[in-house]
Formats: structure tokens, sequence, C-alpha cells
């Protein structure tokens, strides 16, 4: 079976910065995959990388089995169709009404009517546990948590075969973080999508993943499923999800 | 410090500026020809680059005409030329005036305008948002705005054109003793349809700048509220000199000189 995504030796470099430095992972269809790691160690740069958003200066990104690594343009277009993402802050659109943010990409995208589009996404946002009032209200009239909800529903909006969640519970308090898993946890097989996280939350990271796979330095230096993240053996991985200030990893103070 | 290190830096980075800005004006021209076109957000857009532009152009058109008639009154009667006034207004105005200071406000109001909200929308990540929406940020973004401006701008000339004879007309009538019917005749014989044309395809192209340098600057700008700052400054400042410019040239290659 071809994984979901695949990424072989992907290298991104900013002027003299090294980024990624050959990242291998593989992600199997309808399977959580979370990618955990220090501030900076590329970690974003992966997602956006697979999006589209940055282009690797080495190396391939499949897509069902697809090379895209260099796809551009209209050409693009199809394999945007299949994506969805939750941004960390939310990046709702502020000139848009609620509603219209869940719907947009069903609108602009997909050529869904916009009547149409806005039963969609008020059948959306009762997914995430909004109710139709909110659709009307504007992003910044939303408390963080809700704004991450809309962001959610927006994510699943057009039923896409992978989503990403860029850090999806930084900044909550711990109670709504812990409902922001439970909704991605729920979501994600609602619609039976891959999903592919970024966090450094190891409490999330643990409950919504299969598995997990370690950033450090621009390369995946352990992963493996969720449940044997305690016993991994690697000191990285122990010095990371036990918080400890000691260890192989030196944080860099200067990024 | 190594004098010439510091020369070539400087020449580097600012063609490798020019560089980033003909490639994003060639990916919006680009952007221009090919569906889906947003047409709801052409009208919002020159609703709020034209429409909400008039106050600003008008006032400013107003006192330039009025202004205009003052000074070649006052520097005419020096040699007893002071009739020419009708005549030098109306082709001040329209040759050169209108369309530079329709430009500039509009630089220092629109630029300003579209470099901050778009700069917003790169820091918080919506620019991002839109590509993940399978949706162009270019043709979503910049595209309804270079058409607004280029649309826009014309008309606001026209208009200011307009107000700034109508400005002359007022201080000479009032002040300085010119009768009515008399200016306005002389005005409308003297003009010429180039002189007015050449205006509007001046003001064209200023609108074509202000679009660009906002959205260039919105597009690329980075970090938080600082870069944002620095992104509106820099459309303001960059739009205005190359409108500048731009008249400069323009005016050689309009008139043949």
């Amino acid at each position: 079976m071809t994984a979901k995504i695949e990424l072989i030796g992907v290298k991104k470099r900013f002027g003299s910065k090294v980024v990624l430095d050959g990242v291998d992972l593989a992600v199997e269809k309808q399977s959580s995959t979370v990618i955990i790691g220090g501030s900076g160690t590329g970690k974003s740069v992966t997602i956006k990388s697979i999006l589209g958003i940055l282009t690797p200066d080495e190396g391939t990104i499949r897509i069902d089995g697809q090379d895209v690594t260099r796809l551009k343009g209209a050409a693009r277009d199809p394999l945007m169709k299949k994506f969805g993402m939750l941004f960390q802050g939310g990046a709702l659109f502020d000139s848009l009404p609620v509603w219209e943010n869940v719907a947009f990409g069903l609108i602009q995208g997909h050529g869904v009517a916009r009547a149409k589009a806005k039963d969609i996404a008020i059948e959306k946002l009762a997914k995430v546990g909004l109710t139709s009032d909110v659709a009307y209200l504007s992003p910044s009239e939303l408390s963080g948590g809700m704004q991450k909800r809309v962001g959610l529903a927006r994510a699943i909006a057009a039923d896409p075969e992978i989503i990403f969640f860029d850090e999806p519970t930084t900044g909550l308090d711990p109670i709504m973080a812990d409902i922001i898993n439970d909704l991605i946890i729920s979501t994600v097989k609602d619609v039976g999508a891959t999903a592919l996280s970024i966090t450094h939350d190891m409490t999330s990271a643990r409950k919504i993943s299969d598995r997990i796979a370690m950033l450090y330095q621009g390369k995946i230096v352990w992963q493996g499923p969720t449940a044997e993240i305690d016993r991994s053996g690697n000191p990285y991985v122990d010095q990371f999800i036990h918080g400890r200030a000691e260890g192989p990893i030196k944080m860099a103070v200067k990024a | 410090m190594n004098f010439f290190a510091v020369i070539g830096r400087a020449v580097l980075t600012l063609l490798a500026q020019i560089g980033r800005v003909t490639r994003f004006t060639g990916q919006t021209l680009a952007a221009i020809f090919s569906a889906p076109f947003y047409g709801r957000l052409l009208a919002q857009q020159i609703m709020r680059i034209g429409y909400f532009s008039l106050p600003v152009v008008g006032l400013t058109a107003l006192s330039t005409g009025a202004v205009l008639a003052l000074q070649i009154y006052l520097g005419g009667n020096r040699y007893g030329a002071e009739a020419i006034v009708p005549q030098i207004v109306v082709l001040g105005i329209t040759r050169e005036l209108g369309p530079v200071i329709a430009g500039l406000m509009v630089a220092g109001r629109v630029a300003a305008a579209i470099a901050a909200e778009l700069g917003t929308m790169k820091v918080t990540e919506q620019i991002d948002a839109l590509t993940t929406l399978a949706t162009n940020p270019i043709k979503y973004l910049v595209v309804p705005r270079l058409l607004a401006a280029v649309i826009s701008l014309p008309i606001l000339t026209a208009v200011g054109d307009s107000i700034g004879v109508l400005g002359g007309y007022l201080v000479s009538t009032y002040n300085l003793g010119f009768t009515g019917s008399i200016y306005l005749k002389n005005t409308v014989d003297f003009a010429k349809t180039d002189d007015i044309t050449s205006g509007l395809i001046k003001a064209a192209v200023f609108g074509f700048i202000i679009a660009i340098m906002g959205c260039y600057n919105g597009f690329f700008s980075k970090g938080g509220a600082q870069g944002v700052g620095a992104a509106t400054t820099n459309a303001v400042v960059a739009s205005s000199i190359l409108i500048l410019a731009a008249d400069f040239v323009l005016t050689a290659i309009l008139f043949h000189t």
C-alpha cells in the first residue's frame, strides 16, 4: 500500500540557515501522525512544503504516490482540494462573517452555490459545537477557543482527504485544549481523513495521534507508534516528552 | 568596514527588489486574464479605492485650482498678462496637477491601506489560508485591487480636473474681477482633447503603481506589527516616488519631446 503522504530526503534552507536537512516521513492513509519538536526545528516548514506554500530545495514529496514537490499554479489546484488546514492562530478572514469563512473553500475552490455552501457551513459549525447564531458573527467577536472551532469547521468543510493541524492547542486553557483534541479526533474520523499535525503539547500529541515523529535539527530522529513513545530508548525523545532542560537537545538561543 | 562591500550589498539588494516587484507584477498580469474572476470584489474595491477617495481628491483639486489662478494672476500681472489665467489653469490642471495630485492623495490613502490590510493578512497567515482553500491569493486579493485602481484613478482625475477648474473660476470671478462667462469660454476654447486624455492616461498608470506597490509591500511584509508598519511606509514612499518619476517619463512620451 502506498502511503498517503510521503517525504523523501526533503531539504530546505533559508539563506545560510538549514531548516530541513533530509526529512523522511511516511503517513499511512486514515492514520493520524503528529510531528513533535521544539520551536524552530522546522515543523511548520515541513507542513508548508507539503502544502506547496514553500518549495523544498531537494527531495521528493508524494501525495497518493504522485510526485507533487514542484507542482505549481493550475496543475496544483486538484491537489489543493484534497487538503484542509487548521492554522495556529486560526487565520480566519476578518473581513467575512463566520459562515463565509467556513464556506470559503466550498464557494471559491469547489464552485458550490452560496446558499448550499451556507447550509453546509452551518452543519459543519454544529459538528464543532457551535450554534447557527455564531454563523453571522465576525471572527473578531469570537474567543480564542471559538476561533479554533471555526478554523476546524473551515478545515473540514470540503471533506478533505488530508487535514493539517498546526499547533491546534497552543494558547488554549487545558479544558478547551482537551475539547479541541476530542473534536479533532471525532471530525477526522467522521470525514475519514488522514491527519498530520505539528505540536509541542505532549498531552495533545498523545491523545490525537496513532504515530509520533520527532523532528530535531531538520531531521526525523525517531518515529513510531504513540504507545511506544515512553520506551523509545531515544535520548532526544525522552528529554522532550519529559520536558527536561538537561539532555542532548541544546536550545538555540539565537534563531 | 569595506566600502565596496557596502555599495555592492546595496546594489544587490536593489536589484533583488526590482526583480521581485517585476515577478510579482508579471504574476498579477497573468492572473488578470484567467478564471475565476471576482466581480463582487472588484466592485467592492472600486467603492473603497475610487468612491471613498472623492472627498480628499475633490478638496485638494479645489484648493489647487484656486491657488493656481491666484499665482498666475499675480505673476502675469508683472508684465500685463493676467488675462491668461483661465488658459493656464485648465492646462496645468488637466495635464499635470489633476492626475499628479489625485495620484499622490490616493497613494497616501489607498497604498497605505492596502499594504496594512494585506500585511496583516500575511502575518496572521490568512494569505496562506487562502492557498489551502484552493484559492489563488494573487487572483483573489491583488487583481481586484489593481483593476479597481486602474479604473478609479482616471475617473477621480476627471472629477478632480472639473473641480480644479471650478476652483480657478471661483477665485477669478469673485476676487480677480473676471467675468464668469468669458472665463469659461476661454477655458473651453483653449483646452484640447489631448490635454485631458493625456492626464487620464497618466492617472491610469498612477493607479497601477499605487495598487502594485500597496499589494507588493503587504504581500512581502515580515514579522509582526513593526513589519506591517514598515510595509505601509514603504508602500506610500515607493508609490509617491514612482508616480513622480512616471509622470516625467509619460509627459516626455505623450508630448513627443
